[in-house]
């Protein structure tokens, strides 16, 4: 008998990634300067980027996917990361936690979600969730002597830990209803034997929709984010309210539009009530909020509410306007973020929004850069954050769900409040006390890419859109 | 006939009027902060340049022809089928003009009111400016939402950093109230763009014929929008507190161009787009516009600061506007759009006027006035000027839009003429009375020996005093701008939604 080699060829981005990370992390017991660790992990993502172009294909029978979907995906993660060590950089020294780790623990958790993003079946999804939230739960409590931090990474963990009992559990139902794990063969059995009402099945979706509900943070399983979010190290905020929730999405639009396929009616039954519920808890607590992160924790919790109206028009538009989203929410996000790390110096934790009083006076530049990132958070042209919006109400109506998105318009527009504060609070208010900027080249060249990225969808979107359409098309 | 005509004038000066002031936004961005006067200088140049720019618009407009000129059309984002697409008609090109010379005024009027954040307070005004001649010059639905919502952000920054003690609030309350009514248009803007099979043409989506369900239903969201923008009663009350903390070059802009958008937005899109749905609408229009008259003339007997009095009779005012608009005749029609104009020119140099003041005494308080004219006789007669148009002394242009409108307001209904009638009788009170009490009477300890004004001053309220005069004896100069577009929409109005009209008039079309 002979041993049939698989096609490793789809798989080289993430075999790649995990040699390099294992070498970042080898690479940590002889380099001193930690700056350089983060520049490794810089190149590392580049280098798994260019392996990503010819990465097209399945492995593995079908268990591993890579297709246009999943390398958008692992394009927004790449982004992601880039962007995250680019605002660490400085900001770990800052914090005085200046370890290597945390570069190679990014490296893991970014594997993570590339390996949910190409999932074909329900164990190997589970496979990257697990990676991805155990390394991020790490992360989160990487500011090991602030109670704080670890209070977030503890209930990061807790509730994480249930979110994955309860993917487990969905994925056993569906094995014992279905006899497979492949999403594929599951829409086709399902199709076949007309399960679609059966009482079983709509309860293992609804455990799977629970689980990546938590992973996403939307309401009522987004209990743990604004502690999580409020505690972790702000670069690693930056980074949990991107990646996760992109990779919640990616696995999100897998299952439900695959496997799940024939069961719309039943599964938009579960996730309009979710996405109507997060889009107004987010946005409504997001108003009451003092500490900036918390309050962008709760606004992440609002985008993930309209980010899923994608996902319940269910169609080739609806989900490559959630892809241009969450690349939209990627920039404009981490750009805020970066803003608020450098307000993060000697011992001015800056995350107050009492801190911001008087910032257009004393940091123009700073201010102009946070101004641009609240507007496209609020969706106010000609800032990308408008165009993702634009396109996801577009997709969503065109489905059929006015009424949903007239819900989600009103509840934006009463986002505008809270965002707009922040504005005010610089440009309206005088400044209390001078605090020097913790600025840095990296920091800067994020802040630089952030604003690049939101004003170039915002103003010409066409080729975000083709890219991710065409991305749809082989789904 | 032909929807469009090819911009003859070399080059493209829709674009040119639209980034002109960004160009000037970014150099101004580029200066250093601290020289001030260079700053103030090149915002003058560029608002100057735009407004020569834009003359020829008034010169080479082809007034026998209800087409779309200066058309210019570029693909913007073909995934979504959105064109850059640009062009003016009778009814858009008098509010160009009209911003290009507002943005002049502006930075005149703010050159020593104006001291802190000097580069911000011009790039703003700059930015606006832009935005604002997009709004007017648009034929793509969703440019135009983006230049509709664009202006927020600047509108926002004017009113909340420059703007008087309660800025802040008012600055919130007006994004809000705007923010709401246009994401609600958005709704609406997308239903009809996927209905009409993925396009935002405005001419292509002015020939649809929609299902009255349909109508009704986008007639609302679109009236969510504009309603607020005008403002209509029961959704002004954001204007009172914007138009009174605003800075007066904040206070201008509203008045004079922002709130007509509301108005132009009922013009271009809901009575050609949803045509039988208009028609149906016309008691609640009427009988909204006919409240807004009268309430907002007896709320400004009541007020005790200038610049709320002023505000408030803008509701007043703009309800004129709107009554002509949907009394559907062509003189109710044409004594809005020009009413529109009157307003922003009236209104616009009633702020400048207690801008000017304002910079003088730091009061707003009308009790803290008195005697004026003795002290600043010039004001004091260019004054009397805006407050007559104001009121509509024949002569002056507010004479000639208020009568149009009431024409046509007769027609339409004859209580509605009546009522509003009362409202021309209301204005005259509140602002002779506001007149008597700033300019007469015992001179004021707080005005006593004040300087007149000055050139610069001059330079800006004397372009307002000569298109009253300009507008009150000869009209024509500008109604004629008008007819054929106005002719255009009301025949659309008229006969659109109805099948059987519609077909014969493409048999028409084809055989001629």
């Amino acid at each position: 008998m002979q041993l049939m080699m698989p096609n490793l060829q789809p798989v080289m981005p993430e075999i790649t990634m995990t040699v390099l990370a294992l070498l970042v992390l080898v690479a940590d017991l002889v380099i001193k300067r930690k700056e350089t660790i983060g520049l490794l992990s810089i190149i590392t993502a580049a280098i798994v980027a260019y392996f990503l172009t010819t990465a097209k294909g399945t492995a593995f029978n079908g268990m591993f996917l890579s297709d246009g979907y999943s390398i958008f995906f692992k394009l927004i993660f790449l982004m992601n990361l880039i962007l995250t060590v680019l605002i660490s950089v400085k900001y770990l020294s800052v914090e005085r936690v200046n370890f290597g780790e945390y570069y190679s623990l990014i490296l893991f958790s970014t594997l993570g979600m590339m390996v949910m993003a190409s999932a074909g079946d329900l164990i190997v999804l589970y496979l990257g969730l697990e990676l991805m939230a155990l390394s991020t739960y790490i992360l989160a409590g990487f500011l090991r002597y602030d109670m704080k931090s670890n209070e977030a990474a503890l209930k990061y963990f807790l509730l994480g830990a249930f979110a994955s009992a309860f993917l487990l559990y969905g994925t056993a139902l569906v094995y014992g209803m279905t006899g497979t794990t492949d999403l594929k063969e599951i829409a086709g059995y399902i199709a076949l034997n007309g399960l679609a009402q059966n009482p079983m099945l709509i309860l293992a979706m609804i455990f799977v929709a629970v689980a990546f509900s938590f992973k996403i943070a939307a309401v009522p399983f987004h209990m743990w984010a604004p502690d999580a979010y409020e505690g972790a190290p702000t670069s690693i905020t930056a980074y949990m309210s991107v990646g996760p929730k992109a990779a919640g999405f990616a696995v999100i639009g897998r299952v439900f539009l695959v496997a799940f396929g024939g069961m719309k009616v039943e599964w938009s039954a579960v996730l309009i009530p979710i996405a109507i519920l997060t889009m107004g808890l987010g946005n409504i607590v997001a108003i009451s909020q003092t500490n900036i992160k918390r309050m962008l924790a709760y606004s992440s919790i609002a985008h993930a509410g309209y980010a899923l109206l994608g996902i319940i028009a269910g169609t080739p538009d609806g989900l490559a306007s959630v892809m241009v989203y969450m690349l939209v929410y990627a920039f404009m996000n981490i750009g805020a973020f970066a803003v608020i790390i450098m307000l993060r110096s000697g011992d001015f934790k800056g995350d107050s929004l009492s801190d911001y009083e008087g910032l257009a006076k004393t940091h123009p530049l700073a201010a102009g850069l946070m101004l641009v990132f609240m507007f496209s958070l609020t969706g106010i042209p000609p800032t990308a954050g408008f165009m993702g919006k634009f396109y996801l109400f577009m997709s969503a109506i065109q489905a059929g769900y006015t009424w949903v998105v007239l819900i989600a318009v009103i509840f934006s527009a009463i986002s505008a409040y809270f965002y707009l504060r922040v504005v005010m609070l610089m440009y309206m208010k005088e400044p209390k006390e001078t605090v020097a900027l913790s600025s840095s080249p990296a920091i800067g060249l994020a802040l630089a890419v952030a604003l690049v990225g939101v004003l170039a969808i915002g103003v010409v979107p066409s080729f975000f859109v083709n890219f991710a359409k065409a991305a749809v098309a082989g789904f | 006939m032909e929807q469009v005509m090819t911009n003859t004038m070399g080059f493209p000066i829709l674009s040119s009027l639209i980034f002109l002031p960004v160009i000037g936004a970014v150099v101004l961005l580029l200066l250093n902060r601290t020289n001030e006067n260079l700053i103030k200088w090149v915002a003058l140049l560029f608002s100057v340049g735009t407004f020569l720019v834009s003359l020829p618009l008034f010169s080479t407009f082809d007034k026998t022809t209800h087409a779309m000129q200066f058309v210019e059309r570029h693909a913007w984002i073909p995934s979504w089928n959105i064109n850059y697409y640009l062009g003016l008609d009778g009814i858009s090109i008098l509010f160009v003009l009209l911003s290009t010379l507002v943005a002049i005024l502006c930075v005149l009027i703010s050159w020593n009111s104006v001291k802190m954040k000097v580069k911000e307070f011009f790039i703003s005004i700059l930015i606006v400016e832009s935005a604002m001649i997009g709004v007017f010059c648009s034929l793509d639905f969703f440019l135009f939402y983006i230049f509709w919502e664009a202006m927020l952000i600047p509108m926002y920054l004017l009113i909340g950093v420059w703007g008087g003690p309660n800025r802040v609030y008012a600055a919130v309350k007006f994004f809000l109230y705007t923010l709401v009514g246009s994401v609600l248009m958005l709704v609406g803007i997308i239903t009809l763009y996927l209905y009409a099979g993925r396009t935002f043409d405005i001419l292509a989506l002015s020939k649809l014929i929609l299902p009255y369900d349909m109508q009704f239903w986008l007639f609302w969201a679109f009236f969510a929008a504009f309603a607020v923008k005008v403002p209509m009663f029961p959704v002004h009350t954001w204007l009172p507190d914007a138009h009174t903390e605003a800075p007066t070059a904040g206070s201008v802009i509203l008045a004079a161009i922002l709130i007509k958008m509301g108005a132009y937005g009922f013009l271009r899109f809901s009575l050609p787009m949803l045509p039988e749905a208009s028609r149906a609408m016309t008691p609640v229009m009427i009988g909204l516009s006919v409240i807004a008259i009268i309430y907002g003339g007896v709320i400004c007997l009541a007020q005790t600061d200038l610049k709320r009095l002023i505000a408030y009779s803008s509701v007043s005012h703009m309800g004129f506007v709107t009554l002509g608009i949907f009394a559907l005749n062509v003189q109710g029609m044409e004594g809005g759009i020009l009413q529109m104009l009157n307003h922003g020119i009236v209104t616009g140099g009633l702020f400048l006027g207690v801008g000017a003041i304002y910079d003088r005494t730091h009061t707003r308080q009308i009790a803290d006035y008195g005697g004026v004219a003795s002290v600043m006789p010039v004001y004091a007669s260019i004054f009397i000027v805006f407050t007559l148009a104001s009121i509509g002394l024949p002569a002056t242009n507010g004479f000639v839009g208020e009568f149009l409108i009431l024409l046509g307001g007769f027609k339409a209904s004859q209580w509605a003429g009546v009522l509003s009638a009362t409202g021309i009788i209301i204005g005259a009170g509140y602002m002779l009375w506001l007149y008597q009490r700033v300019f007469f009477m015992e001179t004021n300890q707080k005005v006593a020996g004040l300087s007149d004004i000055g050139a610069r001053e001059l330079a800006a309220l004397l372009p307002m005093v000569v298109l009253i005069f300009w507008i009150g004896v000869y009209p024509t100069a500008f109604l004629g701008f008008m007819h054929e577009s106005v002719r255009h929409l009301l025949e659309r109005v008229s006969d659109g939604g109805v099948h059987g009209v519609s077909v014969a008039h493409n048999v028409l079309e084809i055989l001629k």
